[in-house]
């Protein structure tokens, strides 16, 4: 018994220090392989990352060898805690992105949004890395991830999900392998991968549809324990009307942090024709989300919980703000506006899905969930490991090509008339 | 919807109708799911009958009867649970429960509840209450492990299968008596902990090893029909000393079925479930999957071939 402590003691020191080195060298590499010489903001990255990717190796260690018990405050009335609500279900909505984007230039022809396509599609690659990295830790039996494939239960949401997002990944790899081929020069298999990229992007906003709306599904099954005000039959619609709003939000704040980080000019007219299209989208959403709550009656239910009130109100106010500001003649032209309008989106759906797999199911469990410091820091990890691959791949991979031999297969002419367009 | 590519003059039309296509039919999309998913849960499981879908057909279902009128909470049933499973009995030192004891847990599969009820009428104050898994007819936690490590034996019974298990715990949320527990203290094979009503023992023509230690006959095991029937006979005859019955309707039946003497939500059940079978809630969703799939196909190939064809024609 002692013994095997101390050796689990020595397995949490030997992976904070690996990961403290991986840290460092992500450092190292995102820097153009250089050291700091003087003392500045980017120097921050230097010290929090190697010291936060430290800790989240102890996590790994205390959860393959203590058990989630050790290491998350979940517990039998609570089993799903911030890897699900955040880490899962808002690394896929964030990832939307990336089906929109390439259904929009590759299915409709709107050849003007291909300079964010590869960006968007790296932001949904990556945040499925996050999804992987939160069931990883999250799964009892990780190593039986695949099972879905073998063992086929098709009245489980869980089961659709597990095959609608694997599939998906495998698009998301045939639309990212360009990058990696154009860099190594392997032409042939470009070649290949460009020949089946058409049937992908289809498959691949088949696949999105179906799994963004199937994440809300997974609460349909629980009318008896998630708070009135959240739950609805219309769940997995809300899900999936959320996911494009707040797809289009995250193409446009991930513009806007990539210009600023690596020098890039801002691609204004793309931004803002994007940003044209959320309001539309919002007040879609809240309009069939009022009519449902009023047709249901649950308002009621506000009342006495403040605590449900505030974040409703919160989600609420951040959905209406940005849409004020970009329905708005002289600011909805204003990428600063647009910036925060967005974040602003993005900021209200993590709200929403936190509403709904974290604080509308605390009302009926037996204790009250708050995350462990372990499951923090392993959430912090894998976003910042996803900022730090999309750093690598603008500098080291052909990220913001925006004339490349490989022009979308299927467009052979520039058209002058795009739907988009004013 | 008809579809666009087969309509001859369509290479004619301008890019901005083709898209106009593409939008009408995801909004059409959009309206059908809308439209199909507001119809009433009760519908819902309805159709998911006649597709086959829940309600899994089985021979004879098992059931219990706890007829709580007549425990004595002596809780032998807790003891020869936890002896059938191999571990030790009841402490004989103490009678009361020690710290984190007195409830559902990965290994205590089912414990006797003393629940504090005051009334007017009532004789006395405390009533033990056996509890232990529902198993219920059709299952929210059968239908949602996506592996099938929870599933339904012939006798009704709902077991667990550990080797299938991927520890998503989403049994866990959608049970909707909070009965499946983990195994949080294990790092690499956590298990799931519920009763699996001694399938081995009724596969093998006995009963369940509760019901065979109980000594008052408040268990009684039989089938489904006679425990219903033989529920409503006690009623029926005896309608000053049963107030409540439990498990004949909630969540469109479970095998435990109870009859009581004090309402059975001041024993801690919840009384709000609906009547229908949960799992038509999810399936109302995942029904619609190959609409999904068919008419976003048609939609998206439509848009893009129509797309091409008007492009290289000028």
């Amino acid at each position: 018994m002692v013994e095997s402590a101390y050796l689990a003691i020595l397995l949490q020191v030997a992976a904070a220090l690996a990961m403290a080195v991986m840290g460092v060298a992500a450092c190292w590499l995102l820097a153009g392989r250089k050291v700091p010489q003087q003392v500045t903001l980017r120097l921050v990255w230097w010290v929090v990352l190697p010291i936060l990717w430290a800790f989240g190796g102890v996590a790994f260690v205390t959860r393959f060898t203590g058990g989630l018990g050790a290491m998350t405050h979940l517990s039998d009335t609570f089993p799903w805690g911030i890897w699900i609500a955040f880490d899962m279900l808002c690394g896929v909505a964030l990832a939307a992105g990336g089906f929109l984007t390439a259904g929009a230039v590759y299915i409709f022809g709107l050849r003007k949004f291909y300079p964010i396509l590869r960006p968007a599609i790296l932001t949904a690659y990556l945040g499925y890395l996050m999804v992987l990295g939160g069931l990883l830790m999250d799964l009892g039996r990780p190593y039986n991830i695949w099972h879905p494939m073998i063992y086929w239960q098709h009245r489980s949401v869980m089961f659709e999900l597990g095959w609608c997002v694997s599939l998906y990944n495998m698009v998301l790899t045939v639309e990212f392998l360009p990058l990696l081929l154009e860099k190594f020069r392997w032409h042939r298999l470009l070649r290949i991968v460009h020949s089946i990229t058409i049937p992908a992007v289809i498959a691949g906003c088949i696949l999105s549809t179906l799994h963004q709306s199937s994440l809300g599904a997974l609460f349909l099954i629980v009318p008896e324990k998630l708070w009135p005000i959240s739950y609805s039959p219309l769940l997995p619609l809300y899900f999936l009307i959320s996911a494009v709003a707040v797809g289009l939000a995250m193409t446009i704040v991930e513009s806007n942090l990539s210009a600023r980080a690596f020098g890039r000019s801002l691609e204004t007219p793309i931004i803002l024709s994007l940003a044209r299209a959320i309001p539309l989208v919002i007040i879609l959403l809240l309009t069939i989300r009022v009519i449902d709550m009023t047709v249901r009656g649950v308002w009621v239910y506000l009342a006495p919980r403040p605590f449900q009130t505030f974040t409703f109100l919160l989600h609420m106010g951040l959905l209406l703000i940005p849409t004020f500001l970009l329905l708005h003649p002289r600011w909805k032209r204003q990428p600063r506006i647009v910036f925060w309008a967005a974040l602003s989106v993005v900021a209200a759906v993590v709200v929403n899905r936190l509403n709904v797999a974290w604080f509308r199911m605390l009302p009926s469990a037996d204790e009250v969930y708050v995350p462990s410091w372990q499951e923090v820091v392993v959430t912090l990890s894998l976003v910042s490991l996803g900022v730090v691959l999309f750093g690598l791949a603008a500098r080291y991979l052909p990220l913001f090509a925006h004339h490349h031999p490989d022009e979308p297969a299927a467009t052979p002419a520039p058209s002058a008339a795009l739907a988009l367009d004013p | 919807m008809s579809e666009p590519a087969s309509d001859p003059g369509t290479s004619k039309l301008s890019r901005r109708r083709f898209l106009g296509l593409g939008a009408a039919g995801a909004a059409g999309l959009g309206l059908a799911l809308l439209t199909n998913r507001t119809a009433s849960a009760g519908e819902a499981a309805e159709k998911a009958v006649s597709a086959g879908e829940a309600a899994p057909n089985l021979a004879p279902q098992s059931s219990v009867l706890v007829d709580l009128t007549r425990c004595i909470g002596c809780r032998a049933c807790e003891n020869a649970c936890r002896v059938r499973q191999g571990r030790p009995g009841l402490p004989t030192e103490r009678f009361g429960y020690g710290p984190g004891e007195g409830r559902l847990s990965f290994t205590s599969w089912t414990f006797v509840d003393f629940r504090e009820v005051h009334g007017e009428s009532l004789a006395k104050t405390t009533f033990p209450v056996k509890r232990q898994c529902m198993h219920c007819v059709d299952a929210a936690c059968v239908s949602a492990c996506p592996v099938a490590a929870l599933h339904k034996t012939p006798r009704g019974s709902v077991v667990y299968t550990a080797s299938r298990c991927i520890g998503c715990r989403y049994c866990m949320i959608a049970c909707p008596f909070k009965v499946p527990r983990y195994e949080w203290n294990e790092g690499l094979t956590p298990r799931v902990g519920k009763c699996d009503f001694c399938d081995d023992r009724v596969a093998s023509g006995r009963t369940p090893a509760c019901v065979a230690a109980c000594p008052t006959g408040t268990l009684k095991f039989g089938t489904r029909e006679n425990i219903l029937r033989e529920a409503q006979a006690r009623m029926h005859v005896n309608p000053g000393r049963y107030t409540s019955i439990y498990g004949d309707k909630v969540v469109a039946g479970t095998s435990w079925i109870y009859l009581s003497d004090v309402p059975m939500e001041q024993l801690g059940f919840r009384v709000d479930l609906p009547e229908y079978a949960l799992p038509s809630l999810t399936w109302a969703s995942l029904g619609r999957v190959p609409v999904v799939v068919v008419t976003l196909g048609i939609v998206l190939a439509g848009v893009y071939r129509l797309r091409g064809r008007k492009e290289s024609h000028g």
